[in-house]
């Protein structure tokens, strides 16, 4: 089992993490060199937070700005029964007391109390339901303080280089290198975006998970229009499936799963159809994250409680795991989908599960893993550095393994509180045979005062692996990590491996660089 | 051949309505216990239901219930279809609800809607059990008189169920859809059990609704027929008007009572025969798994690649093609059957089966679809006519001829790859503008009279400048509706096997054709003044190109079958069979793109369905368009990004270029370089 204390130690400030080549982890010492390493396909960004126009009000507060306007007990019953349903209706009549029957505004205070009591005795067995939409997607986000964040959602796309990210101003921009074009997407419905992926096998379908619905964009990759129209979007909801805390598309695009912690049920929609297939399972109290396994065989849906499922994509049965001390956080899939690494919030360890599915065998006859392992401890550690003692670890936020299955990139949350605790990236190498183990790799740190926040690898990176990350200083930057991967076969026209291109120091990566820059 | 494969669809059928039967006992108790509620007298409520339960009376009824549900069981199976009945017009609509069949089918809902009716009325109990009681008339001697609450129950019943059959058609309610997502049967049934409750209560509210206010004005027919027949009377003492209750006809209060139960009744009704349809259509739909090879040769009719390859029962080749779909995605060891050869002499039968099935679905596709366009202007507008006035006369009257099956002078009729599921769904080509009568000449309701009012219309579609070949002539009358009697039980008619050669001699035109022509136009223009025939003639928005789609459930599992095997073949096949086949298949799926992308580019084809929640009808067909579009395009990307740079390889040698089209290949190409790229 792996830890933390044979990791080492992090880079002294000022110090950012560059790439990893011939199995080390190079660093700079100012931002100048990290700009330059850039690979000149990938595009670094940075989105200031000053320069994002945020919303001055939020909806509710617009009723202020009319003028009260005395309607009918009956207009306002039935506005009342449109906004708010059966307790707005009540709450209505019960306010209004002066007009209406006093039996009829009593009784109908009287099941607004019951509805209450009851609800808060809900609300007791699953404490997130008291929560608001912007809290509960807070709280369930795969984002490390989202409210705050400047970049709210990132997502490759799986078969080329571009890339969408969604901000704090609820729009979302889609960034690629062989474009001048940059689309933003705009629309009514898009607030609080919690999650984005693009449709595999399609080259121009984004979903977006928003508070109250799912939007699917389809934003022509040929197009020359900077501003889609919301004509471009599907939007799909259902009664009661808000907020949209996570989303999934199958690995052969043809299904996408959603889920929202106030819905027990995860949907399954036909995304051409508009049409969903609610998988309802009592228990949980909801559904907060979802991680499609890349061979297509399984999901991970876990819900707010002690509890998340693995369901199998053909007949869609589902296994329960209880987990003892929280709920899971996080989950990511190995590339072959047999083995599932995961989270427990309040607990800093990683966890496997292995599957075992021999794929002709229908569902349900197999037999699943008994429990699951403990394959890495990410407890607190305090490093020596030259800046004094830094203590990393602790609980961890999110898991992101690339596609190749051999680096592991966790993210810890550190403490907001204490200043030497700040959230770290921690890089396992893995290893799959002869036994399943991670090894250390280090530590991925930005510029000073920039803590990491969203962390991705690209889907298919050619030298290895690229993590892309963005920063609490509204900045992206992309991390890659350059190896020979041992165990994935090379497909190439020659037949002989696509070689790892740099093996140099950094001061070749700088003159390279350099003469790119100065021949465009 | 395939008998004992229908087998299987009559076993499944047996017991989804088994299933429906079992399911009666709770059904009953909870209508019981729901009707006779009374929460004054808890205790007797209770003890009463369960008396009830238990009594003769309750379990004669419950054998009747079960009859009504195995009747309703084969209804739905004798009417259920695969392919949905897409009618383009009101009067094609109007045509489809006065066909015999279906008239037959109302007549069955009624009588069995009145049996329901009465074991409802005697469930009930209190005032409706009886249809007479005895009374005192005016001169003090007894009588029995007429019980009219318990008419007015045997009627909603029959009303109810007639409504029923009416809405089965205009929802298309015989439709049975597959699922994407495959689930068990009790879950699914469990999933759909909440849907269920909410439409038959809603439909039954609805219902109700319609027939008190019929039974209010119509009512007193039946109620003096009943008297007359039975020599009843009726106690006008009492009853002046049944809704309004005589008590509390001051206050002009309704009778609650009697609506609660009239609606707890018809909602018994129709949650009965919606649960039976509900289990019909799962039971029919579950995935049935085909052996892709046999070993015994008096098997092998029941393989894969020769059902997939038969046309006649419908739901047999949508089940192979969706057992297709799913081994191709997650069955490694039924996939290598289909990529093996042959054992004496190495042929990949299997292969070549399947894929050429496959490619034939998608180029029928393809070809309903560039017919359909070549007719429709891009601007949706028709064509421009030409002035040839002297095909016309001739076509014309093979038109005609064509729908008449007894007119000696049959139609010429091609055996085209799109008559595979020969039916007339190439939908309309004419605006609502241009041409108003679009009616269903094969619908029992186009008279001779109509017939011969719709032809010059026939006459003045552009099919006659663009398309000359004769089939498609036959087809023209048929092309904006779809024809009531050939698919309803999900077997599309047949082409003729023999066709006589194409009658195409030119006649100088005459006077009088030239006169019949001027009147035509007179009468048509007319005509399309008066608001009801162009009410009734114009042609729903989107339903052409709904009906254009409506199988392409078939050629969806054919494009992901032919995808996700082209795909495994990459690392599992053997001894590359699939290589031979990879061009035609991308060529095909280019075209198909091609044509499908034009056919978006029409007015209202890209318009999403109203989409309606609240009714049992499966509304899957509607938007199977997006559907075929979304899962061409995954699967063309698919393929390229699976096969990659080898493509390239395949583009330059000369041996894969597939029937010298240029154009295809050069979208071929771009399908490499423009996938995901700008």
């Amino acid at each position: 089992m792996c830890s933390l204390a044979l990791f080492p130690p992090p880079l002294p400030s000022g110090h950012t993490t560059l790439c990893e080549s011939n199995n080390e982890l190079l660093s700079g010492a100012s931002s100048e060199d990290h700009r330059l390493i850039q690979d000149s396909s990938l595009l670094s960004l940075y989105f200031p937070r000053e320069s994002l126009k945020l919303h001055s009000r939020t909806e509710s507060s617009s009723k202020a700005a009319f003028l009260d306007h005395s309607e009918t007990l009956w207009m306002r019953s039935a506005a009342a029964w449109r906004d708010g349903g059966f307790t707005g209706l009540l709450n209505e009549i019960t306010n209004s007391h002066t007009e209406v029957p006093k039996w009829l505004s009593v009784s109908s205070g009287c099941t607004l109390a019951l509805l209450q009591w009851v609800s808060s005795f809900h609300g007791s067995l699953f404490p997130h339901l008291t929560l608001s939409s912007e809290d509960m997607i807070a709280e369930f986000s795969q984002v490390l303080n989202w409210p705050d964040c400047v970049v709210r959602a990132f997502a490759w796309h799986p078969h080329t280089d571009k890339f969408a990210v969604a901000l704090l101003d609820d729009s979302i921009k889609i960034y690629n290198p062989k474009s001048a074009t940059t689309p933003t997407l705009k629309h009514r419905l898009q607030r609080s975006v919690a999650a984005v992926q693009w449709k595999p096998l399609c080259a121009s379908a984004l979903a977006v998970a928003c508070q109250n619905c799912l939007l699917v964009w389809h934003v022509d990759p040929c197009s020359l229009s900077t501003r889609p129209s919301s004509g471009c979007a599907q939007v799909l909801s259902h009664p009661g499936h808000s907020p949209v805390t996570s989303i999934a598309w199958s690995p052969s695009g043809s299904l996408l799963v959603s889920a929202s912690p106030m819905d027990t049920a995860m949907m399954v929609w036909d995304v051409a159809a508009e049409n969903c297939v609610p998988l309802q399972r009592v228990g949980g109290g909801g559904v907060t994250f979802l991680s499609w396994s890349p061979d297509g065989s399984h999901v991970l849906a876990s819900t707010p409680s002690l509890l998340f499922r693995v369901w199998e994509t053909r007949m869609w049965t589902c296994e329960r795991w209880p987990c003892v001390k929280g709920r899971c956080q996080s989950g990511c899939w190995s590339p072959d989908g047999s083995r599932l690494l995961f989270t427990v919030q309040g607990e800093t360890v990683i966890y496997a599960l292995t599957f075992t599915d021999a794929p002709g065998i229908p569902a349900g006859t197999s037999k699943g893993p008994q429990a699951a392992a403990v394959v890495a401890d990410l407890s607190e550690t305090t490093f020596n550095t030259q800046d004094g003692d830094i203590t990393v670890g602790g609980e961890i936020q999110s898991l992101a393994w690339d596609p190749k299955g051999e680096r592991l990139a966790v993210l810890l949350k550190g403490d907001a509180q204490a200043a030497d605790r700040p959230p770290v990236i921690a890089v396992f190498k893995t290893r799959t045979s002869p036994i399943f183990e991670l090894l250390p790799c280090g530590f991925v740190q930005g510029e000073p005062g920039a803590e990491p926040r969203l962390m991705q690898f690209h889907p298919n990176f050619q030298h290895g692996a690229l993590l892309t990350v963005c920063w609490s200083t509204g900045r992206i930057t992309h991390v890659p990590f350059y190896f020979l991967s041992a165990g994935v076969p090379h497909f190439g026209l020659n037949g002989s491996p696509s070689l790892p291109r740099p093996q140099e120091r950094p001061s070749d990566f700088a003159n390279q660089s350099l003469f790119t820059e100065m021949i465009s | 051949m395939t008998e004992c494969l229908l087998q299987v669809i009559c076993w499944r059928a047996a017991a989804s309505i088994a299933w429906a039967v079992l399911l009666l006992p709770p059904t009953t108790a909870a209508f019981i216990i729901l009707s006779r509620f009374s929460i004054l007298h808890p205790f007797q409520w209770i003890s009463e239901c369960l008396s009830l339960l238990t009594s003769a009376s309750a379990i004669f009824s419950f054998i009747l219930l079960g009859g009504v549900i195995i009747i309703v069981g084969f209804l739905n199976l004798e009417y259920y279809t695969v392919i949905p009945n897409i009618a383009c017009s009101k009067i094609a609509l109007l045509g489809q609800l006065l066909h015999p069949r279906q008239f037959l089918s109302s007549l069955v809902h009624c009588i069995m809607g009145i049996i329901v009716a009465w074991c409802c009325a005697v469930t009930i109990g209190g005032r409706y059990e009886t249809l007479g009681y005895p009374c005192v008339e005016s001169d003090g001697s007894p009588e029995m008189c007429l019980n009219e609450y318990h008419l007015v129950l045997l009627l909603a019943g029959a009303f109810v169920g007639f409504s029923h059959s009416l809405l089965g058609v205009i929802h298309n309610m015989n439709y049975v859809s597959f699922h994407t997502v495959q689930r068990y049967k009790y879950l699914r049934f469990k999933g759909s059990l909440p849907l269920v409750v909410k439409c038959s209560a809603t439909q039954a509210l609805y219902s109700v609704r319609n027939y008190i206010v019929i039974y209010f004005f119509l009512g007193y027919i039946p109620k003096t027929w009943m008297c007359k027949t039975l020599n009843l009377h009726l106690n006008r003492s009492v009853q002046v008007y049944i809704f309004i209750n005589a008590l509390t006809l001051p206050s002009g209060l309704l009778d609650l009572c009697l609506i609660y139960h009239l609606w707890i009744s018809a909602t018994f009704l129709l949650f009965t025969w919606y649960i039976t349809l509900v289990l019909f259509r799962i039971f029919v739909t579950e995935v049935y798994s085909f052996p892709v090879q046999s070993s015994f040769t008096e098997d092998s009719h029941q393989c894969l690649p020769k059902v997939i390859t038969e046309k006649q029962p419908m739901i047999l080749k949508f089940l192979a093609l969706q057992d297709l779909a799913l081994l191709s995605q997650h069955a490694p060891l039924r996939r290598s059957e289909v990529f093996s050869l042959s054992q004496p002499g190495g042929h990949p039968h299997n292969w070549n089966a399947i894929s050429k099935e496959c490619l034939s679905l998608l180029s029928d596709l393809t070809q309903r679809l560039i017919v359909y366009h070549d007719t429709v202007a891009t601007n949706g507008r028709a064509k421009p006519l030409s002035t040839g006035s002297e095909r016309k006369t001739s076509s014309d009257t093979s038109v005609i001829s064509g729908d008449d099956p007894f007119t000696p002078k049959s139609t010429p009729l091609m055996k085209t790859p799109a008559s595979v599921f020969t039916r007339s769904v190439v939908g309309g080509p004419q605006s609502p503008l241009t041409a108003p009568f679009t009616p269903d000449l094969d619908s029992p309701f186009a008279s001779p009279a109509l017939r011969r009012l719709t032809a010059p219309v026939g006459q003045c579609s552009p099919w006659h400048d663009t398309v000359q070949s004769p089939h498609i002539m036959r087809r023209g009358p048929k092309l904006w509706s779809t024809s009531t009697d050939s698919h309803v039980n999900g077997s599309p008619q047949l082409s003729p096997a023999s066709v006589p050669s194409p009658k195409q001699e030119v006649s100088k035109p005459s006077l009088l054709a030239q006169f019949l022509q001027n009147r035509k136009e007179q009468v048509k223009n007319f005509l399309a003044k008066r608001v009801l025939i162009m009410y009734l003639f114009n042609k729903l928005p989107e339903a052409s190109s709904q009906a254009l789609f409506a199988d392409s459930q078939a050629h969806i599992w054919a494009l992901e079958g032919l995808s996700y095997l082209v795909q495994a073949s990459f690392s599992e096949d053997r001894f590359g069979v699939v290589q031979t086949t990879l061009p035609s298949i991308l060529s095909s799926m280019l075209v198909l793109q091609e044509a499908v992308d034009r056919h978006f580019k029409l007015p209202h084809a890209s318009s999403k369905p109203v989409r309606s929640s609240g009714t049992m009808g499966d509304c899957h067909y509607k938007t199977l368009r997006f559907a075929l579009r979304a899962t061409l395009k995954t699967a063309i990307y698919r393929i390229t990004t699976t096969f990659g740079d080898h493509l390239r390889y395949h583009y330059q040698n000369p041996l894969f270029i597939p029937g010298g089209n240029y154009w295809v290949l050069q979208s071929y190409k771009d399908s490499l370089t423009v996938p995901f790229t700008e």
